[in-house]
């Protein structure tokens, strides 16, 4: 590994920590825009996470190590994930070390750590969110690995850099089956980035919690990790699904400098573009009950499927 | 005996014998807990360490398979022994998880009713020498000789606690589900034989039989390995043995003892019968995802401790025999690298289960033995008061789970990649099918990690649920050393995945003629081709540690570390109890309500008027009901139609036997 291809590699990661807030921030400005309320400035978040990192931690007394050690974890596999998912230039040699099935298993470790955490004060909305994260998890996940499965079945690869670059190569083709999992993965974000129509990343209803129950005991500089890593979720989900439907705007590989620059205003612009769709789709629809998230995480599951026949019957 | 003593078979039976030796010196005092446990058992543990040494010896590249005959047995079939790659695994598997089993048994048994220590000491050795004789046997005899030894061994060691009835029970029922499969095994032995009457396996392998007798066979093998290893409909017995057996004996049966039962199908379908038509790889297949699916969904709605694991159990079964039925489908059209990527990930996947699966079975033992306490709904917050198991309890809880960086992810990882193969396999709908399989896996996989969750979380994490489990404290040091030994199993083949996939291409060659790839070096495996896949367990290992070190160390010198201790928040309600927690059926309920078809559910629900209301829900296997109660009264009313005959005087018995001599001289002249 040249000391080049180092330094390109965390200079995406600090991009990916650093973009991550404003991407929240970017989502929950559009939101009240378009439900006619004042806008927070875009750098909120950052605010937000500078103000918990200065308060005092009040831990429950009972709390143990692993209680303040998820935070970190959380935080950990998030930024792991982001140095593997292209989304600035395609030549990332860390990429090589864990594939995209290893990037659906790093989420799964995040979510078990986070589950763990939840029920470790042993609080009733504690438990109650950890379980149905955990009901979330097992629906998701088969969806997304099916989606992932489109790509891979088409790229003949795992690694996710070869991914994209055989998706983003020259011929320009509609995959149909690509099409079906497109519509799945969006699914499977809004559930596992906990948005509506699974869960409400704004609400005070602690019975209707997932995400904001399991995080309720955690506070200042364990909630601002926490937060941070939700919001890199979020931007690690959007930059996944740039490399698998929107490819383009990438730096290749063996792209110098000027590649690379051009390309962080592309994925800019992309994150906006998405950030608003995201805002779009979460006002546009309401909260579903939980039992109604198994039927809705299956359509994403049964979609995914359906977009793998569609690969395997038509060759496309 | 044979000419030129081979070294490595002639030492692992060595250490058989110093196994039987250690046992049988239980006998001279078998009540003295302190000789019998703290020495006996810790030497065991060293006797497995060499097994395992030897074994990895056996794996090396460039051993040829060594062969003995001894002079032991029927006089004309003496005892046959091989060592090939096949078995120096399984021995392999045998020796690292009894290694650790051991030294934690050394802590753990105590005097107490049921069986004495001493007595204790030699079932448990005889049972771990005949799971390696077992998988060293080279002929029908001795193989069926182990095996049986193998199933009343662990009969004896499941029923230590013979007074309690419910124990006594399961022993039966695994008993009687052990026998089934035995007698298949023995008929599947008799078919293989072809005609030849040779009962030695190397007269097996080279007999070529017409292919119906050979899928006869195969149906065979399925029926009585599936039955040891538990596939489902056969699978009753396992939450039945494993929580009323002493958790050291739950892990030697679950770790180990399944395993045996992958052997003798892997022995029987890839060597013997040399792979079939695709249909057997197919109903491998199907069956194993079955299982898996079935074990994951149950283990979630449990509420016993060593009931769920038992269920989970089930579970990596089906996991493993969905890899050896995806080999054997390859291997049928001829895709021999794919077939050994889908064998290596099933063979890895036993290694894998072995440690994990042992580790919290121990786990699980620690904890009964601090607070007496099997049942979920009575536990709670042991992190506290048990840091070191609990500690360790959490690696296997994520290994299990299938969690980057650990050992359970690269199993699934490779069985994820060999389907991802199945594009390849030159028939449309398998093609169609097939992919349906992962999302099978994947779904198994993904409620996996949420049974995992909430396993440790019930026991280990929350309030305690009971006031007397403020009692409840760490073990001895031998325990503690037996769980580390098999949690740093579990990191290290994780970290390290090439080992593992060394030690299996060294089976895959010989079986197969394809190996895929340790390499490309010891940081980084490609099993296929580099551009295709690659997983360095180890770098994300250090990624995870090195971000984490990273960020603890920039907020505690940005920021600061100051913590102020409170009551909990839970959104400033003061009326908490430890009641007000997920008990075990509360976590289990998502998973009722979406796979509901699964069980057979009784509610009781109390109305709004109730003064004492109580509510009380009974999940039953649906099994149970629909195939092995009518079975069993079938049996029963066939018994008294027989009995009819019993006439209790013995006149009409000495007619009997008049009129068979005069049958059979009829029959006869």
């Amino acid at each position: 590994m040249s000391r080049l291809a180092l330094a390109r590699q965390l200079g995406e990661l600090l991009l990916a920590v650093s973009l991550a807030p404003f991407l929240v921030g970017w989502v929950a400005q559009c939101r009240a825009w378009l439900q006619n309320r004042t806008a927070p400035p875009l750098i909120q978040p950052w605010r937000m996470l500078r103000k918990l990192f200065l308060k005092d931690a009040a831990l429950a007394g009972h709390a143990s190590a692993l209680f303040r050690l998820a935070p970190y974890v959380l935080f950990g596999t998030m930024v792991l994930a982001a140095a593997i998912i292209p989304s600035v230039a395609t030549d990332l040699p860390f990429a090589r070390a864990a594939d995209a099935i290893a990037l659906v298993g790093l989420f799964a470790t995040a979510r078990v750590f986070i589950a763990l955490a939840a029920m470790d004060i042993g609080t009733a909305f504690g438990t109650m969110g950890a379980r149905r994260e955990m009901m979330i998890g097992f629906l998701a996940e088969p969806a997304l690995l099916m989606v992932l499965f489109n790509a891979f079945l088409l790229s003949g690869s795992t690694a996710l850099p070869s991914v994209v670059e055989h998706l983003a190569a020259p011929p320009f083709v509609i995959y149909p089956s690509l099409a079906f999992a497109g519509v799945a993965f969006l699914m499977v974000l809004l559930a596992e980035n906990a948005r509506i129509p699974i869960d409400n990343p704004a609400t005070h209803l602690e019975l209707t919690m997932i995400h904001e129950a399991m995080v309720l005991e955690y506070s200042a500089r364990h909630l601002a990790l926490v937060e941070w890593a939700s919001g890199l979720k979020l931007f690690n989900y959007a930059c996944l699904g740039f490399a698998l439907f929107v490819p383009w705007g990438m730096a290749a590989r063996g792209a110098g400098t000027t590649g690379l620059l051009l390309a962080v205003p592309a994925l800019v612009g992309k994150l906006a573009l998405a950030g608003a769709g995201l805002a779009v789709v979460e006002t546009l629809s309401a909260k579903l009950r939980i039992f109604r998230a198994p039927e809705f995480l299956a359509m994403a599951f049964l979609l995914a499927v359906l977009g793998l026949l569609v690969h395997l019957r038509l060759g496309a | 005996m044979s000419i030129a003593a081979p070294p490595l078979l002639v030492l692992l039976l060595a250490l058989v014998a110093a196994w039987l030796c250690l046992g049988l010196a239980g006998l001279i005092r078998p009540h003295h807990v302190g000789f019998v446990a703290r020495v006996l058992f810790p030497l065991g543990a060293l006797v497995s360490l060499g097994v395992a040494w030897t074994a990895w010896g056996a794996l090396q590249p460039g051993q040829s398979p060594e062969t003995l005959v001894l002079p032991l047995g029927l006089p004309e079939l003496p005892f046959h022994l091989r060592l090939d790659a096949l078995s120096a695994f399984f021995v392999l598997l045998v020796g690292l998880a009894g290694a650790g089993i051991s030294t934690f048994a050394g802590g753990y048994f105590r005097a107490g009713q049921g069986t004495a220590p001493g007595l204790l000491c030699l079932q448990y050795h005889v049972f771990l020498a005949s799971m390696l004789l077992v998988v060293l046997a080279d002929d029908a005899y001795l193989f069926m000789v182990a095996w049986e030894t193998m199933a009343l061994s662990s009969y004896f060691l499941v029923t230590a606690q013979h007074r309690i009835p419910d124990i006594r029970r399961a022993g039966f029922l695994y008993l009687l589900i052990a026998h089934v499969g035995a007698i298949a095994i023995l008929l599947c032995f008799g078919v293989l034989q072809g005609g030849s009457w040779q009962f030695t396996f190397q007269g097996m392998r080279g007999g070529a039989l017409r292919p119906a007798w050979g899928s006869v066979a195969f149906l065979l093998g399925l029926v009585g390995f599936g039955a040891k290893a538990g596939l489902v409909p056969l699978h009753v017995w396992l939450p039945e043995a494993h929580p009323a057996a002493p958790s050291p004996v739950s892990a030697l049966m679950s770790g180990l003892m399944l395993k045996t039962a992958v052997y003798g199908f892997l022995r029987v379908s890839f060597d013997f019968l040399n792979g079939g038509p695709w249909w057997w790889g197919g109903l491998a297949l199907g069956l194993g995802l079955f299982t898996a699916l079935f074990g994951a969904v149950f283990a979630a709605v449990q509420t016993d401790m060593k009931r769920l694991l038992a269920y989970s159990s089930i579970e990596n079964v089906g996991l493993i025999f969905s890899g050896l039925g995806l080999a054997l489908l390859f291997r049928a059209f001829g895709l021999q690298l794919f077939a050994a990527l889908a064998l290596s990930a099933a063979l890895i996947h036993c290694l894998n289960h072995a440690l994990f699966k042992s580790l919290l079975f121990l786990a699980t033992g620690s904890v009964l033995h601090a607070t007496g306490e099997r049942n979920l709904g009575k536990l709670g917050g042991l992190i506290r008061r048990m840091p070191w198991v609990a500690a360790l309890a959490l690696v296997g809880t994520l290994a299990i789970a299938g969690l980057p960086p650990l050992n359970g992810f690269v199993s699934e990882w490779l069985l994820l990649q060999a389907f991802l193969d199945t594009p390849h396999i030159p028939k449309a709908f398998l093609n169609m099918l097939v992919p349906l399989g992962a999302a099978a896996l994947a779904l198994t996989v993904a409620l996996a990690a949420y049974v995992m969750v909430k396993f440790y979380g019930v026991i280990f994490l929350g309030q305690p649920r009971e006031a007397s489990l403020t009692h409840a404290h760490d073990p001895g040091w031998l325990e503690r050393v037996g769980l580390g030994w098999l949690a740093a199993g579990c990191v290290l083949l994780g970290a390290f995945p090439g080992l593992a996939l060394a030690a299996s291409g060294a089976v895959t060659g010989p079986l197969l003629g394809a190996a895929v790839r340790a390499g490309p070096s010891v940081w980084l495996i490609a099993p296929v081709a580099a551009e295709r896949a690659s997983y360095s367990g180890v770098l994300v290992l250090a990624g995870i540690l090195a971000v984490v070190g990273v960020t603890f160390v920039l907020v505690r010198r940005l920021y600061h570390g100051r913590v102020r201790r409170t009551a909990p928040w839970d959104c400033g309600d003061p009326w908490q109890t430890a009641r007000m927690q997920d008990t075990a059926e509360g976590f289990g309920q998502p998973v009722r309500h979406i796979f509901g078809p699964f069980f057979r559910m009784e509610r009781q629900l109390p109305s709004p008027w109730d003064s004492a209301p109580r509510y009380r829900i009974h999940v039953e296997d649906r099994l149970w009901r629909a195939l092995y109660l009518p079975i069993g009264r079938g049996v029963e009313r066939l018994a008294e139609a027989v009995a009819v005959v019993q006439g209790g005087r013995l006149a009409i018995y000495l007619l009997y036997g008049f009129l068979t001599l005069i049958g059979l001289l009829v029959f006869v002249l």
